[in-house]
């Protein structure tokens, strides 16, 4: 990498007609960097501390992904994308993989020619209302001003509710989770509608959160999951299964920890096929059979990445509801590795 | 004695192209030509081969399926059910809105300026330098996004002017409301309304034309025909006999009681804004969102245009100030007759390209949630349907379409106020 | 009547009277005031007006600046110092966020030490002699002094081998690599200009020209990657490359602004002579063009550069986002700058243009001994005020997504620590680009009043 960047591009872009016909896992381990898609700034799932070093609970899945991949987790270039650009950026190859609370939905799956490889976090478009309206459920927000955050799906979401209620509201479309935060704090909406898990990192910088409650209705399903193009099975399978064995590592109670202990002693068949002390998992997806391990100690098992990010210790403060494993009643549920 | 003879007939060679300055410039332009298409038909190609490996074929039937988004201000009326065409529609009218109000505070905003900028009085003059060196330096980005941020921190939300003892009371006795929301002012309603026409029936386009606007304009029309006519009548009379009859009261009459007898019949009154559940409801509501980019554009395009004026002024030579001064016009006067007109000619044709600027910067009405063009076409819809190609282009489309009626219609009108020389 | 004057009259002075003070009230400060602010009902009023709305707004905005916090880490920490020392936390700025972030604010993600990949700028790497972020705080000083010479007639013209050489310079610092690939770039151009005076005595001046154009082309295309990558192997001089997209903050608006500024002047140039030109076919491509980017609002150009642009290149090519929002903000210039350039060709007197033809100079010699020289000096405060508005324009790129101050901004407020924070950040950034807009659009004022009293 002596080149000079910018004339490097220059001259290669203009001769590199079809050098990207090669798989995307070739081209990722070629160039000894993941191209990973993130949010711009969202609180808890992704944002670069004072350092720029950027940190979240989806950076976390492109941290594991590199470290499976390349064997290092800060082998990533974080590739900011906002709701209009992420699709593009994917589509045309400038990220390899999206990981950017983007909800699971058909027409981006068939439509727009993507494969969702997973679900990462399970979430619901929820309302914020303050405590003093005196408002127990969103049907009776009849009139209401709601604040929404657009280029997402919360704003067909929330037109559906509506119409569905048959009553009537003020949008106040905004750019930005922050600007959201602003007004309806200074009372210019009466609600703050989007994903439940933003609401409560919104809540949780409040001066008072106490003067605030989120409404029980839940009105979407909003399965956040990472993303890559359609039609390259091989690197999806890679992205799928290091989600997978980052959920399965919590199930079987494989932590960053004693990650490298259990792998020499445990007896458990799953464990020792997961972190590659048994069978030829690894060489299957294309990668050495470590790569579980490199990517469960990148940033911890499934558990550990939610607790670092946005669980119930740190600011964002969200309890694992829906996100638990299915052992413990909620949806997690990563198919068995063998 | 060598007799004259026609010069030896030149036989067109190959390379006369090149060096014959008769065809060279034939040459180039055939080359140039050639280039361009061959640029543009290797973007094109190149676009197709990329639009089909995502299987994605240039379409525009994504128009005519539902938008299902919402759109809180607008002047047609339009649900979620509607077409992306008519989010699109209602886009382009809001765009049209603020620019049009934009260009009109803006100008009054900058001549205003521009004239206190030059004020004997020193506060005022130096108020309005640091008026204008601040907006001119910052990005209108941030304007816009400060405008928004102080219409929302400063001003009390509808829930203050709830209870006993309410922290806001509405102003204007109780006629208008200001609230973070927006503003809301009495609206007119007519209780023997004369109903609306239905134009474009059920399409994507179709739009209402109420027709108690039509008949007050009908009517204003008629009036001011009629006190036209009067006028040119009382000057007819004072040139035959050089005594201008009096005529105001009959002007004053022909304007409104005409007016005034519609309305009546018409049962107009004001429909007050009302404390009702979260909001306001009746009245007009101006949104926040346009108030801000209203304000952010006006005052930032009037910076430029101050100094338009300033300078328009200035190059107005000191001899028709101290003329006209010479005639006995007070200052004021002086302005409006005689500078201002004249000035007028050198200001007009920057103004056109502030006014284009202030119509283009209306775009980054997405920072404060406005939905105008690039908010609905350029942003939800492009979202949710996955077509950028199509989106972007038609939206410079429409925003070229825009630049080229301004500029044109005022270039008429630069001609029109030009000089004639003689 | 032999009487004189003296005579008729009963008392006529004979001596001066002494010169007296004049009025307190026309001298001094007051005299100024009563002239300046107090010279009638209205300029009284106006006054006064004037001086609550000074009063009004100082009011606001003083205490909130100064009355203060510096010292905190996040903004629950400042609000927990507001309350302990004014009791509440309104009307109090938190300058703790800029404390914390302003290095971000300024360089985006640049890394400090690029030869250090681990290094950041409180813990630097053993053994360095420079300080941090030492490549762009060189090149912006350098581009200072690249700039001396083409903006004041009284410095030193030897600089002007340094603005020449600057476009070489600016590209190496801040991306690094290897020294060789700028070197062998400049030396494309010297390809082009013996090209040319090689082949023009031979084969004429038009085969020169067009030999100029496509070697450099041909040498940058096809050989420059090779030649660079062999001389590096030979002799590897270097510094450590630095993604693009590391770059943000104000260092990016800069480097956008400069880059677009720099790249569509001789762009522009071109565009504005094609547009006067009488070739008819390319006269209308130019004005085709020029209209068509003016037109358009800056943000559509900038969302073709982030969602569209890899649509119209070969499939599999891939600039990054940065190069790409370089590439249409130089086009966006161009047709801008274009019209200024044109501006500057009509308001050369025609004799200009008539004493080149009858000095037997043709076309391109006329334009580059006679017509450009004086049309891009009068032609300077528009180019400055072009760059003024790209500058500001440059922020519309956080809508895109790129880290420029604004995206920092969202991004540090969407850390859980500065949640929350607002004015801070927006006063921040207002006064970065106040300072630097408000010393360019002085320096055009000077500029103009220069060539208005050159005139006169």
């Amino acid at each position: 990498m002596k080149k000079s960047v910018l004339f490097g591009a220059l001259t290669v872009a203009s001769l590199a007609a079809g050098a990207a016909a090669a798989g995307t896992l070739d081209d990722v381990k070629a160039r000894g960097k993941l191209n990973c898609g993130v949010v711009t700034g969202l609180a808890g799932f992704g944002a670069p501390d004072a350092n720029g070093e950027w940190k979240g609970f989806d950076v976390a899945i492109c941290r594991a992904v590199a470290a499976a991949v390349l064997g290092d987790a800060s082998a990533v270039e974080f590739v900011p994308t906002t709701g209009k650009t992420r699709f593009t950026a994917l589509a045309s190859g400038e990220i390899d993989l999206l990981a950017r609370n983007t909800t699971w939905t058909f027409s981006r799956d068939v439509d727009l020619k993507f494969d969702f490889i997973g679900v990462n976090y399970y979430d619901g478009q929820g309302f914020l209302v303050p405590k003093e309206l005196g408002v127990s459920s969103a049907k009776e927000l009849d009139g209401a001003t709601v604040c929404i955050q657009t280029g997402t799906t919360t704003e067909l979401n929330l037109a559906d509710f509506f119409r569905v209620n048959n009553i009537s509201y003020e949008p106040v479309p905004i750019e930005t989770n922050a600007e959201g935060q602003q007004q309806y704090l200074a009372g210019a909406c009466d609600a703050y509608t989007t994903d439940a898990s933003g609401l409560a990192a919104t809540r949780a910088a409040f001066e008072d959160p106490s003067a605030h409650v989120i409404l029980p209705e839940i009105i979407s399903k909003e399965p956040l999951g990472p993303l890559v193009r359609h039609g390259d099975n091989n690197w999806g399978d890679v992205v799928r299964w290091t989600l997978n064995a980052l959920i399965t590592a919590e199930e079987l109670g494989v932590t960053s920890t004693n990650v490298s202990e259990i792998a020499s002693n445990t007896e458990n068949p799953e464990i020792r096929r997961l972190l590659g002390t048994e069978g030829t998992l690894g060489e299957m997806l294309g990668l050495d059979n470590e790569w579980a391990k490199r990517a469960i100690l990148a940033g911890g098992n499934y558990g550990e990445v939610f607790a670092q990010n946005i669980g119930e210790t740190t600011p964002i403060g969200l309890a694992r509801g829906l996100n638990a494993q299915w052992t413990d009643g909620g949806l997690l549920y990563a198919p068995p590795f063998r | 004695m060598t007799t004259l003879s026609d010069p030896p007939k030149q036989q067109f060679r190959l390379s006369m192209l090149l060096y014959d300055t008769r065809y060279r410039s034939a040459t180039i332009q055939v080359l140039a030509m050639f280039g361009f298409m061959l640029l543009a038909a290797w973007l094109i190609s190149n676009a197709a081969q990329n639009l089909a490996a995502l299987g994605k074929p240039i379409s525009f039937s994504f128009f005519t399926e539902s938008a299902s988004y919402d759109i809180n201000q607008r002047l047609l009326e339009y649900d979620s059910r509607d077409t992306h065409l008519r989010a699109a529609l209602i886009g382009l009218l809001n765009t049209l809105v603020v620019a049009v109000l934009g260009c009109i505070t803006a100008t009054i905003i900058g001549v205003f300026v521009g004239i206190l900028r030059l004020s004997s009085n020193w506060l005022v003059a130096r108020i309005m330098t640091v008026y204008v060196e601040i907006f001119r330096n910052v990005p209108v980005l941030l304007w816009i996004v400060f405008a928004m941020a102080i219409l929302i921190e400063s001003l009390p939300s509808p829930r203050d002017f709830r209870g006993e003892d309410p922290a806001a009371t509405m102003d204007m006795f109780g006629t208008v409301a200001i609230t973070n929301r927006g503003v809301y002012i009495p609206e007119p309603l007519f209780t023997n309304s004369l109903g609306n026409l239905h134009i474009f029936g059920d399409s994507s386009l179709r739009f209402d034309i109420s027709l108690d606007l039509v008949a007050v304009l009908a009517v204003l029309a008629a009036s001011i025909f009629a006190m036209r006519k009067v006028a040119a009548r009382a000057a007819r009379i004072q040139e035959e006999t050089g005594v201008r009859p009096k005529t105001w009261y009959i002007q004053l009459g022909i304007l409104f009681v005409p007016l005034l007898t519609l309305l009546v019949a018409l049962g107009f009154y004001l429909g007050y804004p009302e404390l009702k559940g979260f909001n306001f409801t009746g009245g007009t509501h101006l949104r926040n969102s346009l108030i801000a980019l209203w304000l952010a554009l006006s005052l930032y395009t009037a910076a430029f245009i101050a100094e338009i004026v300033r300078g328009g002024i200035l190059a107005i030579s000191h001899g028709q100030t101290e003329a006209a001064a010479a005639l006995g016009l007070r200052s004021g006067r002086i302005m409006r007759l005689v500078v201002l007109p004249q000035a007028m000619r050198v200001i007009i044709p920057p103004m056109i390209s502030n006014y284009l600027n202030l119509t283009k910067n209306s775009s980054l009405a997405i920072a404060v949630g406005y939905m105008d063009i690039t908010g609905t076409l350029g942003g939800i819809t492009m979202n949710q349907t996955g077509r950028e190609l199509e989106c972007v282009l038609l939206l410079m489309l429409v925003y070229l379409a825009i630049s080229l009626c301004i500029s044109s219609v005022m270039n008429w009108y630069n001609k029109r106020m030009k000089l004639v020389e003689r | 009547m032999g009487d004189t004057h003296a005579e008729t009259v009963t008392f006529v002075r004979d001596t001066m009277l002494p010169q007296q003070e004049p009025p307190l009230t026309t001298v001094g400060p007051i005299g100024w005031m009563r002239a300046n602010l107090f010279s009638g009902v209205l300029n009284t009023i106006l006054t006064l007006v004037s001086l609550a709305f000074i009063y009004y707004v100082l009011s606001g905005i003083l205490p909130w600046v100064f009355q203060s916090v510096w010292n905190a880490n996040s903004l629950t920490e400042c609000r927990e110092i507001m309350t302990a020392t004014w009791g509440d936390t309104h009307g109090h700025a938190c300058w703790g966020v800029i404390k914390d972030r302003w290095l971000q604010l300024l360089y985006g993600f640049y890394p400090p030490y690029p030869a250090y990949p681990d290094a950041n700028f409180s813990a630097p790497p053993d053994g360095h002699w420079w300080p941090a972020y030492f490549r762009p705080n060189l090149t912006l000083i350098l581009l200072i002094l690249a700039l001396l010479p083409v903006l004041f007639s009284g410095a030193p013209r030897k600089l002007l081998y340094l603005s020449a050489a600057y476009p070489f310079i600016l590209p190496w610092l801040l991306w690094g690599g290897a020294i060789w690939v700028p070197l062998l770039v400049a030396a494309g151009f010297g390809i082009g200009y013996l090209a040319f005076v090689l082949i023009s005595p031979r084969l004429g001046a038009l085969s020169a020209l067009i030999a100029a154009v496509v070697l450099p082309l041909l040498w940058w295309l096809f050989a420059v990657g090779p030649v660079s990558g062999a001389l590096s192997s030979v002799l590897d001089i270097g510094i450590a490359p630095v993604q693009s997209r590391d770059f943000g903050g104000y260092m990016l608006a800069i480097v956008l602004g400069v880059v677009a500024i720099g790249c569509s002047l001789p762009l522009g140039v071109l565009m504005a002579l094609g547009r006067q030109s009488d070739l008819m076919i390319v006269k209308y491509l130019c004005i085709g063009f020029i209209e068509f980017i003016r037109g358009v609002p800056l943000i559509t150009l900038l969302f073709v550069a982030s969602l569209l642009l890899n649509y119209f290149l070969p499939p599999g090519t891939n600039f990054d986002l940065i190069l790409r929002v370089m590439i249409m903000m130089t086009l966006f210039a161009a047709a801008y700058m274009a019209e200024v350039v044109r501006g500057g060709l009509a308001a050369l007197p025609k004799g200009q243009y008539e004493g080149a033809d009858s000095l037997g100079l043709n076309y391109w010699q006329a334009q580059r001994l006679i017509i450009m020289p004086q049309a891009l000096k009068i032609s300077i405060p528009g180019i400055v005020s072009t760059f003024i508005g790209i500058f500001k324009d440059t922020t519309l790129v956080s809508i895109i997504g790129l880290f420029d101050v604004i995206g920092l901004a969202s991004a540090i407020r969407a850390d859980t620590a500065w949640n929350g924070i607002y004015w801070e950040l927006f006063a921040f950034i207002g006064a970065l680009f106040f300072v630097v807009c408000f010393t360019m659009s002085r320096y055009s004022m000077y500029l103009e009043r220069k060539l208005q009293t050159g005139h006169r």
